[in-house]
C-alpha cells in the first residue's frame, strides 16, 4: 500500500490522541474520554445523517441501553468473570439488534416521517427504562459500576489506563465508519441519498442498504453508550432523553454533516460547551437550542463543511479559475 | 355489571378513564390537526408546537397569578399571543428555509422548542403550578354509574367543536379552497393572485394558536410544567404518524380513538398505557406503512 498524504496526517493525529493523560494537568481525562465516546456516537449517527441522508431523532435508544446494558452485566458479574471489553461487545450486538427492529420499522417511512418514527420509537424505550426500575435503578440510574479489568489483566480503575481502553474503542469505530463511507456500499449509500428512485431503477435493494446502514450506526452508537458507562461508571436516564437524541443532531450539524471528522469536531465542541457552561446550570439547554437555530440558519456546513469550503475556493482562486457556483451541499470528504 | 365483576374492575374507574382518555384524545386531536395543517401548507413538521402548547397553558397561569386575567379572557388571548409569536417564528426564521430540503424545518423548530423550554424552565423551575378549574365550570354531575365533572365535559366540547369548525371551514369554504389548492401547487395560486406568503404565516399562526388553546384546556386537569409539552408532542408524532397527515378529518379521529384507547390500556393493564400509542404505531408501521388515513408526499 502506497503511504499517501493523508495516511500521514491519521497517523499524526493517532499520535497525538495517545498522548492524551499528559496533559492531566491542563483537561481532566475524564472530559477528553468523554469527547471520544461523545465523538463515536456523532460518527455513527453522520454515517446515517451525512451519508445516507436519514435523520434518526431515536439515537438516544441505542446509546441509552446499550448503556444500561453494559451497565448491568459489569455491576453482576464484574467482580467473577466479565471483563470491559466482552461487556460492551454484548451492548454494542444489543444495540445492533435494536437497530435491526427500529430500522425494521423506520425505514417504512421517508423523510420527515422517519424522524418521527425513530423519535416515538425511543421515547417508547425511554418509557420502559422508566418502568423496569430492576433493570434501569429509576430516576437513580446505575451508580458506581466497575470498570473492571481489561483482558482481565489491566486494571482500568486509574483515569490513564481507561484512556486508551476509550481511545481504542472509538480509533476501531472511526475506522469502521471511515471503511464504510470509502466503500462500494458507501458510494450507494450517497447515490440513495442524492437520488432514491434512480438508485431503485438502478436495480439496488434500497431497503437492505438503508436498513443495513442504519443497524451499523446503532451499533456503534451502542459501542459509544457501552463505553461510557464504564467511564462515568453511570447509566443514567439522560442517556435514553430525547435531548441526547437532539445532542447528536447537534453535533453532527455543528461539525458538519456528511463529512469525515465533522462530527468529532462538533462532539467535542459540544462537550466542552456544556462543560465550560455548567456553571450556568440550566442555562446550558438554551446556549443548545440557539446554537441549534444559528445552525441551521446560517451554519449549514458545518465547521468542517466550511474549512472545506474555503480551501476549495482558495486552490480555485490559485489556480485562476472564476470561482462560481458552489453545490448546496458538500459531499467530498478530506 | 357482572361482566364488570367478572373483568375484576369497578364501572366507575373504567368510566373516569374513559372520560380521561377522551380529554386527552381531545388534546391529542388539536394538536395533530394543528401539526397536519402546518404541514399540508407549510411542508414543516412543527416541532415547537409541544412547547407552545405548554407556553399556552403558562400564560393563562401568569395571567390569573398576576394579572388576575380569568380563564375566559385566557382562552382568547393565549391563542392570539402565542399565534402572533407563531407568526413571527414563521415570517423571519422558517421563511427562509422554504428552498431547503424539509427536514431543516424540523432541525430548526426542535432548537427553538429547546430554547422556549429552557427558558421556561429558568423562570418557572420544574416542579409545577396548578390552576383552579374556573367557578363556573366547578363541581359535576353525580350520575348513576359515574361522576361527571363540568369542567370535563367543557373540554371535549369545545375541542370537539374546533376541530369540527376548523374541518369545515378548510373542507367547505372558500377560504379552505384557497389553502387547498396552495397545498397542492402554490405557485399556480400565486399566479392566480392570492398573497401566498401571507397566507402561510396566518396558517402557522392558527396552527399553534390550536396547540395554546389546547394549553389553555389543559391547565386546569393537568400539572402545568414547562416539560409537559415535550411529552406530549411526541406522542402526538406517533398520532400522526398513525394517522397519516394526508387528511384533516383522519387527523382528529385519530386523536380522539388514540387517547381512548390510552385511556382503556389504564384500567385494564396500567403499565402499558404510557407505551401503547407506540406500540399502535409499530403495528400500523407493519400492515398499512403509509398511515391509516395516509397519503404520503
Amino acid at each position: 500500500m502506497r503511504i499517501s498524504r493523508k495516511h500521514v496526517v491519521f497517523i499524526i493525529l493517532f499520535l497525538i490522541g495517545l498522548t492524551g493523560p499528559l496533559f492531566q494537568s491542563i483537561v481532566y481525562p475524564v472530559f477528553l474520554m468523554k469527547i471520544w465516546c461523545y465523538a463515536l456516537f456523532a460518527c455513527a449517527f453522520n454515517l446515517l445523517l451525512g451519508y445516507a441522508g436519514l435523520l434518526s431523532f431515536g439515537h438516544a435508544a441505542f446509546l441509552g441501553s446499550a448503556a444500561y446494558f453494559a451497565g448491568n452485566l459489569m455491576m453482576d458479574y464484574g467482580s467473577t468473570w466479565m471483563t470491559p471489553e466482552v461487556a460492551v461487545i454484548i451492548a454494542t450486538l444489543w444495540a445492533a439488534l435494536l437497530g435491526l427492529v427500529f430500522g425494521w420499522l423506520a425505514i417504512r417511512r421517508h423523510g420527515i416521517y422517519f424522524a418521527m418514527v425513530t423519535l416515538a420509537l425511543a421515547q417508547f424505550i425511554y418509557f420502559l427504562a422508566l418502568q423496569m426500575p430492576q433493570f434501569t435503578h429509576g430516576e437513580d440510574g446505575l451508580q458506581g459500576v466497575p470498570r473492571g479489568m481489561f483482558l482481565g489483566l489491566f486494571n482500568l480503575a486509574p483515569d490513564s489506563h481507561m484512556y486508551y481502553f476509550v481511545y481504542g474503542v472509538f480509533v476501531i469505530g472511526f475506522w469502521l465508519t471511515y471503511r464504510t463511507i470509502h466503500s462500494p456500499f458507501g458510494q450507494v449509500l450517497r447515490a440513495i441519498r442524492e437520488n432514491e428512485p434512480r438508485a431503485v431503477s438502478l436495480g439496488y435493494h434500497v431497503n437492505r442498504y438503508k436498513l443495513l446502514v442504519f443497524v451499523i450506526s446503532a451499533a456503534l452508537s451502542g459501542m459509544a453508550g457501552a463505553t461510557k458507562t464504564l467511564v462515568f461508571q453511570l447509566a443514567s436516564l439522560s442517556d435514553v432523553h430525547w435531548h441526547a437524541s437532539g445532542e447528536v443532531v447537534l453535533m453532527t450539524l455543528l461539525g458538519g454533516m456528511g463529512t469525515v471528522w465533522g462530527p468529532v469536531v462538533g462532539a467535542a465542541f459540544v462537550v466542552s460547551l456544556q462543560n465550560y457552561l455548567g456553571v450556568v446550570g440550566s442555562w446550558v439547554t438554551v446556549v443548545t437550542g440557539v446554537i441549534f437555530v444559528l445552525c441551521v440558519l446560517v451554519f449549514r456546513r458545518g465547521i468542517v463543511g466550511e474549512i472545506i469550503e474555503v480551501t476549495r475556493r482558495v486552490r480555485k482562486g490559485r489556480q485562476g479559475a472564476d470561482a462560481g457556483a458552489t453545490p448546496a451541499r458538500s459531499s467530498s470528504s478530506p | 355489571m357482572a361482566v364488570f365483576q367478572w373483568l375484576g374492575i369497578s364501572p366507575f374507574g373504567l368510566m373516569a378513564q374513559l372520560l380521561l382518555g377522551l380529554i386527552n384524545g381531545s388534546f391529542y386531536a388539536i394538536l395533530s390537526l394543528g401539526l397536519a395543517i402546518i404541514f399540508g401548507l407549510l411542508n414543516v413538521i412543527n416541532f415547537t408546537h409541544g412547547t407552545l402548547y405548554m407556553m399556552g397553558a403558562y400564560i393563562a397561569w401568569v395571567l390569573l397569578t398576576h394579572f388576575g386575567v380569568n380563564y375566559w379572557w385566557a382562552l382568547l388571548l393565549c391563542p392570539l399571543i402565542v399565534g402572533i409569536i407563531g407568526m413571527l417564528i414563521e415570517r423571519f426564521l422558517l421563511r427562509r428555509l422554504y428552498q431547503l430540503d424539509h427536514i431543516y424545518g424540523l432541525l430548526l423548530t426542535f432548537g427553538l422548542a429547546l430554547v422556549i423550554e429552557g427558558l421556561f424552565i429558568n423562570w418557572f423551575g420544574v416542579s409545577g403550578d396548578n390552576y383552579d378549574v374556573p367557578s363556573q365550570l366547578s363541581g359535576g354531575a353525580r350520575l348513576s354509574f359515574m361522576y361527571l365533572p363540568y369542567y370535563r365535559i367543557w373540554v371535549i366540547a369545545i375541542s370537539l367543536l374546533v376541530c369540527f369548525a376548523t374541518w369545515y371551514v378548510i373542507e367547505r369554504t372558500r377560504l379552505g379552497s384557497y389553502l387547498r389548492a396552495a397545498t397542492e401547487n402554490p405557485r399556480l395560486v400565486q399566479a392566480f393572485g392570492i398573497n401566498v406568503p401571507l397566507m402561510l404565516t396566518l396558517t402557522f399562526g392558527y396552527g399553534v394558536a390550536l396547540a395554546a388553546l389546547a394549553g389553555v384546556l389543559a391547565a386546569p386537569v393537568q400539572a402545568i410544567t414547562p416539560v409537559m409539552g415535550a411529552n406530549t408532542i411526541i406522542v402526538v408524532f406517533a398520532v400522526v404518524v398513525i394517522g397519516g397527515m394526508g387528511s384533516i378529518m383522519g387527523a382528529i379521529v385519530s386523536g380522539i380513538v388514540l387517547g381512548i384507547i390510552e385511556g382503556l390500556t389504564k384500567v385494564f393493564y396500567p403499565v402499558g398505557s404510557a407505551v401503547v400509542i407506540f406500540v399502535i404505531m409499530a403495528i400500523v408501521l407493519l400492515l398499512r406503512p403509509g398511515g391509516l388515513f395516509g397519503r404520503e408526499r
